[in-house]
Formats: C-alpha cells, structure tokens, sequence
C-alpha cells in the first residue's frame, strides 16, 4: 500500500472529524475512511436521571440543534408517562422548533457552505470562510447576522433559552404565550419570511446555476432516505410516521416506535461514529461504492425525497421544481444545499402560521403527569436528520435505559461513501493538493454534518 | 495591529461557537479587531498543514486562544497542550472548559462501564468490541476540565456563556488587560422573585409539578421556585446566564436554574451549600430525586463526580 493522505481536522462542520485517504502505489484512490474522533456517551450517563430532567439534559448533545433534542425528549418523556399535551403546548414546541430551524439553515448556508461556492473551492484558505464573505457581499452577510442572531433573540426574549432551553417537559411547556408575545414574535416572523424567500433565490441564481457541474459529479452515491411524513405524506419536523426510502424510490412507513424492526447499528474499530443502516433491505451494512446495501441518508435531502409534499404553499411551489428538474429520489448529494432552502421557507411560512393561529396563547399548556413504568419513543427531524430518542422509565419515573440514534450518526455510512466516490474522482496518479482535498471535504459539507 | 486568535473546541457540542455568533450586530465591529489565524468551524487550517504531510501537529501563535469542551481523549489533551504552548492568552470558554459540563456526568460510571453500554448494551447495536484504531483517540480515565491539564488565563463559565460576557471580556484583552472575571454574585443576586425565606415544606416537587404564577405578570409578582417547594441551584450558582441585563434565563422560562454556570466562587462546595440553603427555607434536601448528579450536573470535572455507587451521600 502506498502513502496515506490526511485531512485533519474537517474543518467547516460541526463536530470531529478526520478523513484517511490510502493510496495504492499508482498514487490512486485504494480505500478512504471518515473517522469520527470524539464519544460523549449520553445513552449511559442519563441512567437514573428523572425523565423530566432529559429534555434540559440532552440537548447539550447538539449546541446548534439543542431544541430538536429538546423536543424529541420531551416527546419520549410524554410517551412513557401516557401523557398527550395541549394543543397550544405542541403548537408552541413547534414554534420553537421552527424558529429554530430558521436560524440554523442561516447559519449553515452562509456561515458554513458558502464560502465555498461565493468565494471558490480553490480559494486560500486565510479568505475561504464567512470572514471572507463579509469583505466580498457585505451588505448581504450584515443581513445574515442579523437575522440568524434575531432567531436566536426571538426565543431568548420567550422561551428563556436559545441555546439548551429549558421550556418543554413532559405534558406540555413551561409558559404559555401573551398575546403581546405572540404580536411582537409576529412582526419578526415576516422579516424572517422574507429573508427567506431572498435567500432560496439568491441562492439559485448564485450558487445552484453556477455549479451544475460540482453537483453533478461531487460525492455522488445511490442510496436510501428516511424521514418523518404525516399521515398524508406530507414533510412534518415534529411528527407523523417514519418512511424508508429505498434508493429506487419505493418505501416502507412505519410507526416510530416500531424503529427497532427496521433500524440497526453496526459498529466499525475505526470511528467512535456507530453505521445505522435499514435491516431489511439485505445483508447490510456494505459500504461498497458500486454497491451498497443497507446505506441510507437523512436530513434535508431525504426529507425532500421522502415527502410527498411540502406543508405550506411557497415551499411545495419550489419542491415541484426541484422534482421537475432532479426527479424523485434526487440523488446528486450536493443538492442538499438546495433542499436545506426549501426547507427553510416551509420552517419561515409555518412560523407565521403558527403566529397567526388564535390557540397558541391559549393558558392550557401542560397535562398533569404521574411518574410510572412506561416506554416511549420520541422522534422530530433534527435540522441533520431523524432522531430517535427511546427510553424506558422505572416507577419512580427515572430512566432505566436510554436508546439514541441522533441526526448525523444516521449519514455516517454515507459520508463514508461520498467521501470515497469523491477522491475516487478528484485524486488520480498520486497528483492533489489544498483544493482538491477541500472538495473532498465539500462532499462531508453538504451532509451538515 | 489586529490581535490574532485561535479558536479550538474539545469535548464540545458548538453551542459556545454559537454563543460567540449571538454577539450579533457587535460581532461586525469586534472582527477587524480580531485577526483568526485558527478556528476550525469557520475555517480550513490544518493540524498537519493543508494537504497534511506534516508530522507534528501545529497551531499558529497567536496572542489569544480560546478553547471549548473539556478534555476527553488523547487528541483533546494534546490540541490543548499546543494551543497553550502558542497562545499568550488562554481562555476557558463554557462550563465544559471550566467544569467538565454535560459531559462530565459520565464521571459517575468507569470507561468499561460506558463502553459496554454504548457497543455491546444497546437494542439497536449489534454487538461488536470497542473501537480501537490508531485514527480513534483513547479516552483519558475521566472527563477534565481544561485547568486540570494546562493554566488557564480567563474563564468564562456557562453554558453557554452569555454573548455579552464573551463580548467584554474579548474586548478587555484587546485593551491590553490580561485578566477578566465574572463578579462573585449568585444567581438569586440578580433574581426578582419575591421570597419570604420560608416554603410550605414537604418533600422537594419535580419539575413535572405546577409552578405557581400569573403569565401576564413579570418575575417579581412570583413565589421564589425554593420556596414554593421545588429545587433551584440559583443560591449557589453564579450570575451572569442573563448576560449585563435581564433576569435569569431558566427562570424566566418559568423553570428552575440547574448551576450551568457553576460556582460563585473557585473552591466553593455548590452541593453542601445547597442543603444548607434548602434547609434554611424548610426543605428536606435528603428528598431531592437523584441529587448527586442533579448538584453537580455541569462540574463533574475537578473530581467531583467519581464512579461510585450511587446512594445518598451522608451530610
């Protein structure tokens, strides 16, 4: 075997990460690995906390994610006590829950890909991040700043907490909402709204249409999808049914707690990161290019696939054009980036809808819950994917055993092998340097991981 | 002259990068002044140099260095030892840099014990042994914070810190200060609730229990979260969660402080001050559910949280 290619650390994403890229003597692509390098172990050290507790625990598995951790949580935490909450308390999860979504996608766009596509891929280093956006648009990135910290506002004026909030619990939520809450939240949700629609189109005209080519070629894999539909099979963050996309475009749906019969975890010596794959598509998981079984992918992408419609009228208007002009399933991984946007309008759309619903200030925010033996499983669409969160409670109401399957975890297999079909591409007869790896690192970029 | 920075996180979540992002506006004046020659969520600097053929992992110098997360593996400590050696200012950001945080809660329970539940005790994992490979960094025997490894300059503790306090003491070192602290107040310091320095005893509610108060009306028209019978850590948590204004942020989510920002002071007993202070209004703090890992839920690092069995401690 010849030299080993390192990029450490992946740079631009949330967490720790190193790509191995093995040479064989030729100087070509023989393996490559994606080797996720840090372990919290949230699954064991939530034994024994009371349930209620959880949802203010395990959002700190995610600082840019904490209120779909929250959700999930509490959602968990609702099913093992038996307890439904109010209408207003669910609308207010989801408010939260969208307001959060809306910064979030802000964050990863501009912050974190941009770079990338408004300054180029073979840019320097010292120039290829948001600081080097801010000298080359910024008007538009002073406009970023402003309206992904305003989320964070929005929510901090409310709920307490923007980051690692506190306000869901079992049964319901902390507060209910005024009606000068609900007017003040209103008017920041149109400009939020409106942001958004520039966004979608800024980004199509500037970025999409410009780099047809890397998008069609970089990191591209043949694989599954999971997300969370409604009954009706429209894409819904908070609830509704599981659905296994297999990489042709059938699907089995299933209810969330029934996840153990279609989901497994493999585990490889070389990431702390466990490989989800769907159990019954063969025998998997197989990490193999040409072909993978048992591989599949969340977050936006898979949500966009798996869907049969979007839920509000501006996002369904672009969804039938992205199907119009990449089919269903859409395979091409960059376009991550353009679902993340699609989504985006539906979280800015659904925002104002909520506002604009009379219930949310109702002062019927929780059921009362008695701590008892119980299981409950609780899955939301985290911004990077499904999350299952699965806990079992003693009779004192403390956990007696947690499951989590988290967001990113579910992509591993499938960074793996975009990160493959990347170099594969990118790096031949030994010859590659600072942007050709960074485009490799695009490939992982894409996946929000 | 911009100052030069470099911006590390360890065993982290990112919520502390999203903590300096919600500066907001007054981020864009403070960037000319800060000169980032190292950040690795915004920024593609590599340890091994940019198409890694180096040997020896290297961070720029730099005149500040800010560091998340606390220190859970060989990487961790070894990044942490180099941003040390290159930076002439060392900054502890988050309660995982200062305390252990979160994470620091898998100090109850030995390495073994976590791995064979992650990899072997889990209904979705088919079981297999635990990761080992060169690529994969050990585990240090516990979760530290970044004082147990290196000096430390300037902490700024919570979880996560507030924008205001990183924006300060930010601004401070760019004056040519080389300490920054954190006035030694506690959280019900800077809390408006009405207290009466009594509670209606019984044992100690969960937070699945009805607090009492009116949402039309402002904190200072509700019963303090102590006294009305519930567990709040603001007695013996330091001020700051709600940055130089506005009252603190749990509980102005109606719910009560959990100590994110740790001590008030370094060497403090946080737990033995907070029986003494549930006693104080006629609380039963032996009736507290799990309360050796609710008390030290984010200072588990220092020693606090060891791998004991799990029975109430003797006061």
């Amino acid at each position: 075997m010849g030299k080993v290619v390192n990029i450490q650390p992946v740079t631009r994403i949330e967490g720790h990460a190193k790509v191995a890229i093995h040479l064989d003597d030729a100087g070509n692509v023989a393996d490559t690995r994606l080797h996720i390098q840090t372990l919290r172990g949230f699954e064991k050290f939530v034994e024994g906390r009371p349930v209620e507790e959880m949802p203010r625990i395990v959002c700190h598995i995610c600082g840019i994610c904490p209120w779909s951790h929250h959700l999930a949580s509490s959602k968990a935490g609702d099913a093992c006590f038996g307890v439904t909450p109010p209408p207003a308390a669910v609308k207010l999860r989801r408010l939260m829950q969208m307001i959060a979504y809306v910064g979030d996608k802000l964050l990863h766009f501009y912050f974190l890909a941009a770079p990338d596509f408004l300054i180029g891929p073979d840019a320097d280093y010292a120039v290829r991040n948001v600081v080097g956006i801010l000298s080359a648009a910024p008007d538009i990135a002073k406009q970023v700043v402003h309206y992904r910290h305003l989320t964070a506002q929005i929510l901090e004026n409310f709920a307490g907490r923007a980051i690692h909030p506190t306000f869901s619990i079992p049964g319901g939520v902390s507060k209910p909402m005024t009606e000068a809450e609900r007017l003040e939240m209103l008017d920041h949700a149109k400009g939020l709204l409106d942001f958004s629609k520039f966004t979608i189109k800024f980004a199509k005209e500037n970025v999409f249409a410009k780099y047809m080519d890397a998008i069609k070629a970089l990191g591209v894999i043949k694989v599954g999808y999971l997300g969370l539909v409604t009954d009706d099979g429209t894409l819904d963050f908070y609830d509704g049914k599981l659905r296994m996309m297999r990489p042709d475009g059938t699907y089995d749906d299933f209810a969330d707690d029934a996840y153990l019969d279609h989901i497994g975890e493999h585990v490889e010596p070389w990431s702390y990161q466990k490989f989800p794959y769907a159990k019954t598509w063969g025998d998997g998981p197989v990490m193999d290019l040409d072909n993978p079984v048992g591989v599949y992918r969340t977050n936006c992408l898979a949500r966009i696939n798996v869907c049969d419609k979007m839920a509000t009228p501006l996002a369904q208007t672009e969804l039938e054009e992205f199907r119009d002009n990449f089919g269903r399933p859409a395979h091409l991984t960059l376009l991550y980036h353009y679902a993340r946007l699609i989504e985006l309008l539906q979280c800015a759309e659904h925002t104002v809808e909520l506002l604009e619903d009379p219930e949310i200030t109702s002062p019927d925010i929780h059921t009362k819950v008695v701590p008892r033996t119980g299981r409950g499983v609780g899955c939301v669409e985290a911004p990077r994917g499904t999350l299952i969160h699965d806990y079992e409670s003693n009779d004192e109401g403390l956990i007696s055993r947690a499951n989590l399957i988290v967001g990113t975890t579910h992509n591993n297999a499938a960074m793996n092998l975009s990160v493959k079909q990347a170099a594969k591409e990118l790096i031949k007869d030994g010859t590659y340097d600072q942007a050709i790896l960074n485009k490799v690192e695009m490939a992982i970029r894409a996946y929000d991981p | 002259m911009p100052v030069t920075v470099v911006e590390e996180w360890l065993n982290s979540c990112s919520g502390c990068e999203i903590s300096i992002l919600n500066i907001g506006d007054t981020l864009l004046d403070l960037l000319p002044e800060l000169n980032f020659v190292h950040i690795p969520v915004l920024m593609d600097h590599k340890y091994y140099g940019q198409t890694g053929e180096s040997e020896v992992m290297e961070i720029p110098e730099a005149d500040i260095g800010i560091v998340s997360g606390g220190v859970r593996n060989e990487e961790h400590k070894l990044v942490l030892q180099e941003t040390r050696k290159k930076t002439n200012i060392l900054i502890a950001l988050g309660s995982c840099a200062a305390h252990g945080g979160i994470p620091a809660q898998a100090n109850m329970y030995t390495n073994e014990d976590m791995f064979e539940k992650l990899f072997r005790g889990s209904p979705s994992t088919d079981p297999a042994s635990d990761p080992d490979h060169p690529d994969v960094p050990k585990w240090l025997d516990s979760c530290l914070a970044l004082d147990e490894v290196v000096d430390v300059d300037v902490t700024i503790p919570g979880c996560p810190p507030h924008p205001d306090w990183i924006a300060e003491a930010i601004t401070s070192l760019l004056e040519g200060k080389t300490l920054w602290s954190l006035p030694e107040r506690s959280v019900c310091d800077t809390c408006p609730v009405i207290r009466e320095q009594k509670s209606a005893g019984g044992p100690v509610k969960r937070c699945f229990e009805k607090l009492e108060f009116n949402p039309e009306e402002g904190l200072d028209k509700m019963r303090c979260i102590n006294e009305q019978g519930f567990l709040c850590l603001g007695p013996v948590t330091l001020a700051g969660c709600a940055g130089k204004k506005g009252v603190p942020r749990c509980i102005q989510a109606r719910t009560p402080c959990r100590g994110c920002f740790g001590p008030i002071r370094k060497g403090a007993r946080p737990m033995v001050d907070m029986m003494g202070a549930m006693s104080s209004v006629g609380l039963d703090p032996k009736t507290v559910v799990d309360r050796r890992a609710i008390m030290n839920r984010y200072i588990g690092g220092h020693g606090n949280l060891r791998p004991l069995p799990a029975r109430p401690v003797r006061r």
